[in-house]
């Protein structure tokens, strides 16, 4: 019975989930992932693994992808956390990272797609000028089975572009 | 008539909601009382089951049930799965079991069901149920099972074989002995698992108004869900429902009825509860359906010029411990070994093993992509033995075009004979050697050779049946609100169908495709169904909707004829709207004829008009209808590590007239990325006992952005001629002759060296060994 026991204890964290407030009382060996998906009802995060490898789960916490997979909700205790739902605007208008997936055909399924859509926010953010083996090396942290990534890759290219500010051109 | 929808590359109406967030797969689902499940699993391959107590894990604060055989067989009408085909002959032992009563036969085989308030409560109680195992010996490799002094897979069994078939025709004896050249060769031919990114899962609806059950499955197949279900409980069809939310890729994994999906059933129907069930990797890896090995022993005749006369051999294929569809896989395999090419006679004998492995069916491409190895592996043979360039020799060997429509006397699963109805081989070679510079190449090899770098180029053809039937049914209906809707018996699972079957109705109608909406896979909207593999869909499901589109765009101007009192000729359907030639306010909206044949109290409607704008197909293909395709890819091996770098790849690809060729490109480009992971990287490996040992994707390798290059797609467009549509299935087409032609590659890149690569996939060590091996020959 001891796997019980030591597995229920509950503690109440806050975190800030695209810019909202939550407060909620969880066991202590919630994944983040469980908690966004199943507390709070964030279910654009998807677990494909739950092992860390296919990256289907990333999110930003505090602006650095992480695993939420293998991260625990308690560990997020007081942190910003960023989904795929926090990524267009209040609006509902699509971010041009997202525009650039639909147009270049950047998901299939669309499982894998949430968390490629976070990793490849921040290595944007990071790298607004790469070049395409740049970017291919930035994807191989998430698996996609359905694309063969080159959508993906044509995808980030163009966003990049359309995000980069005159002075982070390269050709500029 | 048409404005011109098909064949252009409309925009996803499926990317919105998946882009944000919104999608809905079934781990979405939640629903009032819902209970979650695990399953307590053999770490056996094979052993007998004394005795089980759960006693400890009900115990467990959270649970509410642990049931085993016991607890669930008296609900079975029968404790299996039938397989697809109700009359195949097989091992009586091997027929797909729900639920081991005392016996399991591969490491990750079903015991119990533990049921609780959530997954994670379900996962701790797994521990807790304690099964009192008798280990037996086990078969792990197909070669070992067929000796007969070889471990039982089955205790009751007194052999392993499942079944053994022959696909023959011609007179290879003749053909042998007037042959010039003969050779031999051994291929060993190993494919994984589908994987896709969403693995398996499932929501049972438990309806307390009928004890009914709805299934929310990821599946490729709603209707066998739903036809399982009904057949294992004997439920009647007005108790269970099957639907599908979103699905996360399929490629086969999700292409049958798994023993998770009845049994988390039977626990609904015991608890009264609705309950879900959604596996981990490591479930997927061990449970889930995988390809795996073929071992094939072929001797090839042909003449001085290296035309084929004969192939001839075995092969021996892994079953796995469970017949859980059919034959498919070796089936497809030994019908795949012509291809695109004139092979006069043929002869394979096929031997299906059962071991104590988790059970085999087809993954994206479904034994094609064997077939074609083999027969792309003997042509590079037989061209370095006669010293014929790997294109001549192919150029020789392939159906010409006058020779289509052309008739292989090699029989279907539904009996008939292969005929490719149309395609011309000779020109898709001729693109991909052109948009390849595969003439050009040997400088450029001859250069890096110079520079100490070791760089190839390979190709492959293939063929791909495509639009199996018998059907899948199209229902085109207009609400009186004017929402246009197609019903289909089609699965989406990510190929964009939902896209493409809007096209082809909203050509019919002038509106934009975004004004269709499409549900897929339910069986209560569309009442029978096959499902979604084989590169069937667009054909049979398309062919449906475009058909029942056209009667509901004829119903609609006949019905606005009447109510406009004008003839039918002069009216012209555009935007959604009907109106007379060059009078647009002599004008009704669909909304409007919707709202005519819905009838109402008191008011005339069209007398010959029957009630509802809809129209229900179900399309009959008259045969089947071939794909073909050419990859031509460039490698780089490096000779210290064994590394292959995927360098270029070209690929031409005919699957008729395309509906939407961006989506088409897609499907073709994650082939080609399944076929790169099929060739380098993705590997199933089993230990001697049995015990699964690459259950992780750290040991189990998919391919990443890094090793899969840009895929430059020429497409040849030769309609089909069994379909009104003209299109030809590009589902798998991608993924087939991908192995060869990387093979091809690696071969010509270390051909300083005479490597010869006769398996799949190949790994860095082993292309050292190859290395080491051909170089250490006197």
């Amino acid at each position: 019975m001891s796997v019980r026991s030591e597995s229920t204890e509950r503690r109440n964290i806050k975190i800030i989930v695209n810019g909202h407030r939550h407060d909620v009382e969880i066991e202590t060996r919630l994944t983040l992932a469980d908690c966004l998906r199943h507390h709070l009802g964030l279910t654009g995060t998807h677990l494909g693994c739950e092992h860390g490898v296919c990256g289907a789960c990333t999110v930003l916490i505090n602006g650095k992808t992480a695993r939420s997979c293998l991260t625990l909700a308690v560990q997020a205790d007081g942190s910003e956390v960023t989904t795929v739902e926090g990524i267009s605007d209040d609006n509902g208008e699509l971010h041009p990272l997202q525009q650039a997936f639909h147009e270049h055909h950047a998901l299939q399924c669309g499982f894998c797609t949430a968390g490629i859509l976070i990793s490849m926010l921040e290595f944007i953010e990071e790298n607004p000028n790469p070049d395409e083996s740049e970017v291919r090396e930035a994807l191989s942290g998430n698996i996609c089975r359905c694309t063969g990534y080159q959508g993906i890759v044509h995808a980030v290219l163009d966003a990049a572009q359309r995000l980069r500010t005159p002075d982070q051109d390269r050709s500029a | 008539m048409t404005e011109g929808l098909i064949g252009t590359s409309v925009r996803r109406l499926e990317d919105a909601a998946l882009l944000t967030g919104k999608g809905r797969f079934v781990d979405d689902i939640e629903l009032p009382r819902m209970l979650e499940c695990a399953f307590v699993r053999s770490p056996h391959p094979h052993a007998v089951i004394r005795s089980i107590n759960s006693d400890p894990a009900v115990k467990l604060p959270g649970v509410h049930a642990v049931f085993s055989y016991a607890d669930l067989a008296p609900l079975f009408i029968k404790n299996f799965i039938p397989p697809d085909n109700p009359a195949l002959e097989f091992a009586e032992t091997t027929k797909a079991i729900v639920l081991a009563e005392d016996e399991v036969c591969y490491v990750g085989e079903i015991v119990a069901i533990v049921v609780a308030d959530t997954r994670y409560i379900a996962e701790d109680a797994l521990a807790l149920v304690d099964v009192d195992y008798e280990i037996l010996p086990a078969i792990s490799d197909c070669r070992d099972a067929i000796a007969p002094d070889a471990a039982r897979a089955h205790r009751h069994a007194s052999n392993n074989i499942v079944a053994e078939f022959r696909t023959e025709y011609g007179d290879c004896d003749t053909a042998f002995s007037n042959a010039f050249h003969i050779l031999n060769l051994s291929l060993k031919q190993h494919r994984g698992s589908g994987h896709p990114i969403e693995g398996r899962g499932i929501v049972i609806e438990f309806d307390s108004t009928n004890d009914g059950l709805t299934a929310w499955s990821s599946t490729q197949g709603a209707h066998r869900v739903r036809n399982s279900l009904v057949d294992i409980f004997g439920l009647d069809e007005t108790r269970v429902r099957a639907a599908t939310p979103d699905v996360g890729g399929g490629f086969g994994s999700k292409h049958i009825v798994y023993p998770e999906e009845i049994i988390a059933a039977g626990a609904a129907l015991l608890l009264k509860r609705s309950i879900k069930w959604i596996e981990d990797r490591r479930e997927h890896f061990l449970a889930a359906i995988q390809e795996r090995d073929q071992y094939w022993d072929i001797e090839v005749a042909t003449d001085v010029k290296g035309h084929l006369l004969g192939v001839r051999g075995s092969m021996i294929h892994d079953q796995g411990a469970y017949t859980l569809l059919g034959f498919n896989v070796p089936h497809n395999a030994s019908l795949a070994v012509p291809g695109p090419y004139v092979l006069p006679n043929y002869q394979l004998d096929v031997i299906i093993a059962t071991t104590n492995r988790v059970g085999t069916i087809p993954v994206r491409g479904a034994g094609y992509p064997e077939g074609t190895f083999t027969m792309e592996r003997i042509l590079d043979r037989v061209a370095n033995d006669l010293g014929i360039g790997r294109d001549e020799v192919r150029r020789r060997n392939l159906i010409s075009a006058d020779m289509i429509p052309y008739e292989l006397p090699i029989r279907a699963r539904d009996g008939s004979t292969t005929h490719y109805e149309s395609g011309d081989y000779p020109a898709c070679l001729q693109k991909a050697l052109d948009g390849s510079d595969f003439e050009g190449f040997q400088v450029r090899q001859a250069e890096a050779r110079s520079q100490g770098r070791y760089i190839g180029i390979g190709l492959a053809n293939c063929t791909k049946i495509t639009g199996r039937g018998p059907f899948e049914t199209g229902i085109v209906r207009i609400g009186p609100s004017g929402q246009i809707t197609v019903y289909t018996g089609a699965m989406a699972m990510g190929q964009g169908i939902k896209t493409a079957y809007a096209q082809i109705c909203a050509d019919q109608f002038g509106v934009d495709p975004k004004n269709v909406k499409v549900i897929a896979g339910d069986t209560r909207t569309v009442p029978m169904g096959i499902g979604g593999f084989g590169s069937r869909q667009t054909v049979t499901a398309g062919s449906s909707i475009h058909l029942a589109s056209i009667e509901v765009r004829e119903k609609a101007l006949k019905t606005a004829a009447h109510m406009l009192e004008v003839s039918e000729q002069d009216l012209e359907l555009r935007d959604g709207k009907i109106n007379v030639k060059g009078v647009s306010e002599l004008s009704v909206t669909l909304s409007d004829v919707a709202k005519a044949l819905s009838g109402a109290v008191g008011y005339s409607r069209p007398k010959d008009i029957p009630l509802g704008l809809e129209a229900t197909v179900n399309f009959l293909p008259t045969g089947l209808t071939y794909g073909n395709g050419v990859h031509v890819v460039e490698v780089e091996v490096d000779i210290s590590t064994g590394g292959v770098e995927v360098t270029r790849y070209v690929v031409v690809n005919d699957s008729g007239r395309l509906i939407n060729p961006l989506i088409a490109e897609g499907q073709i480009i994650g082939g080609v990325a399944h076929g790169i992971g099929n060739s380098l990287f993705e590997w199933m490996g089993y230990d001697e006992t049995g015990q699964p040992i690459t259950t992780t994707f750290a040991d189990y390798l998919l391919p990443t952005a890094p090793v899969v290059p840009n895929v430059e797609i020429v497409h040849h467009e030769t309609p089909s001629t069994v379909n009104p549509l003209g299109v030809k299935g590009v589902g798998e087409s991608g993924v087939i002759p991908a192995a060869p032609a990387i093979m091809s590659a690696i071969e010509n890149a270390l051909d300083p060296f005479g490597v010869n690569i006769s398996e799949t996939p190949i790994s860095p060590p082993r292309i050292i060994e190859l290395i080491q091996e051909a170089t250490s020959k006197p």
